[in-house]
């Protein structure tokens, strides 16, 4: 079933990508659509923020990995690089967990 | 920095795809890292670099799958963000000028950080010597960095001992908060993409590919090249659609409150998806947050309709 999603994934990805090259730009170029590409791609992420930080199975919780998040938020707002916030977030969740537990 | 000067010599556009495509490239380790830290095999991973070749897509897709999320739904929701990509294919089509029998090589290419490079070119020439580099570069680091990466997780046995489920979150936090500011300057992107000062956001961005979230190629870049070629579709707006007609008469949101938008957006995203988590498998909670898109354009709309502007008043 894992394959299935990546294949899924693959082939969707690569539609899309070849769809735009593609395509006569008066489908795509109308406003509302415009704003929807635009905003569909914040829910997504805010979504998997919330969701990759509080869900544990069909449960909310606040762990480590809040912790680990906001770390990486306030590497953020010091202009870290991206692969420096993903490593405060990672050593941040990780220190947490060992004295936590 | 370089947006307003005439058009760079082929050396300055080399370098500048290079230091994109290696910066981004290496982020390939941080989707490596995780995907393995997912459960995902060596073999799957790098499947995915090479096949889906756009970072959040791929976060998303292994996050899903990692928490036990239904494939299909883990798929449409890592679908979902790779729809910008055709957005700027649209805007590189007609850069590019690309004969048919390449574009669906170069299509795999076109993702963030490629489109900020071509865009903000000045000419033809440039732009695919620009997307050239930067996709043979940064999907090479991307690929190698991403099988060094999961290699190197796969040796360390529980993931999140060592807080690797974190990365996800923070991969798109990065990703996000770019998106967020950018969204404002998006707004406004009526000038041509090519060198022109409404369009200093991708030159800047390029200039120091290490300074914002530019993370995962296609995360980073997305992070970038949302600011850079315009939250939406770049310049598309120039090219006078109906919408580019439209927007002087009724004008855009201003600019903040487009930014205004963006959050809410994310805020009644996050809140929709949190509330489903008990009551649908993983996966499909993004898939109802992404709703949070469409409400929140219409809660504005049916407002913008009970509140005709006097002083606009485009009717």
């Amino acid at each position: 079933m894992v394959w299935v999603a990546i294949v899924v994934t693959a082939a969707g990805c690569y539609a899309v990508k070849l769809l735009g090259l593609s395509v006569p730009a008066a489908v795509l170029e109308r406003p509302l659509v415009r704003r929807l590409a635009a905003l569909v791609p914040i829910a997504a992420l805010a979504a998997l923020i919330a969701l990759q930080t509080f869900a544990d199975g069909r449960t909310l919780v606040v762990d480590a990995r809040a912790a680990g998040l906001a770390a990486a938020a306030v590497a953020l707002l010091l202009r870290a690089p991206f692969l420096v916030v993903v490593a405060v977030a990672v050593v941040v969740t990780a220190a947490v967990r060992a004295l936590a537990g | 920095m370089q947006a307003g000067l005439p058009p760079k010599p082929r050396a300055a556009v080399v370098r500048d795809a290079l230091g994109v495509g290696t910066a981004v490239g290496l982020s390939g380790f941080a989707f490596g890292v995780t995907s393995a830290g997912a459960g995902m095999t060596v073999v799957q991973t790098c499947v995915l670099s090479l096949f889906v070749f756009t970072g959040a897509s791929q976060f998303a897709l292994v996050g899903a799958l990692g928490s036990g999320g239904n494939p299909l739904a883990a798929a449409a929701g890592a679908l979902l963000l790779g729809v910008r990509n055709a957005f700027y294919g649209l805007r590189l089509s007609q850069l590019l000028g690309l004969p048919a029998s390449v574009r669906p090589l170069a299509a795999q290419w076109v993702i963030d950080e490629t489109s900020a490079v071509a865009l903000a070119q000045s000419d033809r020439r440039l732009a695919r010597l620009g997307f050239t580099v930067t996709g043979v570069s940064l999907y090479a680091g991307w690929n190698i960095t991403t099988f060094l990466g999961a290699l190197g997780a796969s040796a360390l046995g529980d993931p999140a001992a060592w807080g690797l489920d974190a990365a996800g979150p923070a991969v798109f936090l990065a990703l996000l908060l770019p998106m967020l500011r950018a969204r404002s300057s998006s707004a406004p992107a009526t000038a041509p993409p090519a060198a022109s000062p409404a369009f200093p956001e991708p030159a800047d961005q390029l200039a120091r590919p290490q300074a914002a979230p530019p993370g995962t190629p296609p995360p980073a870049t997305q992070a970038s090249g949302t600011q850079a070629p315009g939250a939406s579709p770049p310049g598309t707006r120039a090219p006078g659609t109906p919408a580019a007609g439209a927007s002087p008469a009724r004008g855009p949101l201003p600019r903040r409150a487009e930014a205004a938008v963006a959050v809410a957006v994310a805020a009644l995203a996050v809140v929709l998806a949190l509330v489903c988590v008990p009551f649908v498998t993983a996966g499909v909670p993004v898939l109802v947050a992404v709703l949070a898109a469409p409400a929140v354009l219409a809660v504005l709309a049916v407002s913008r309709l009970l509140t005709r502007r006097p002083s606009r008043g485009g009717r």
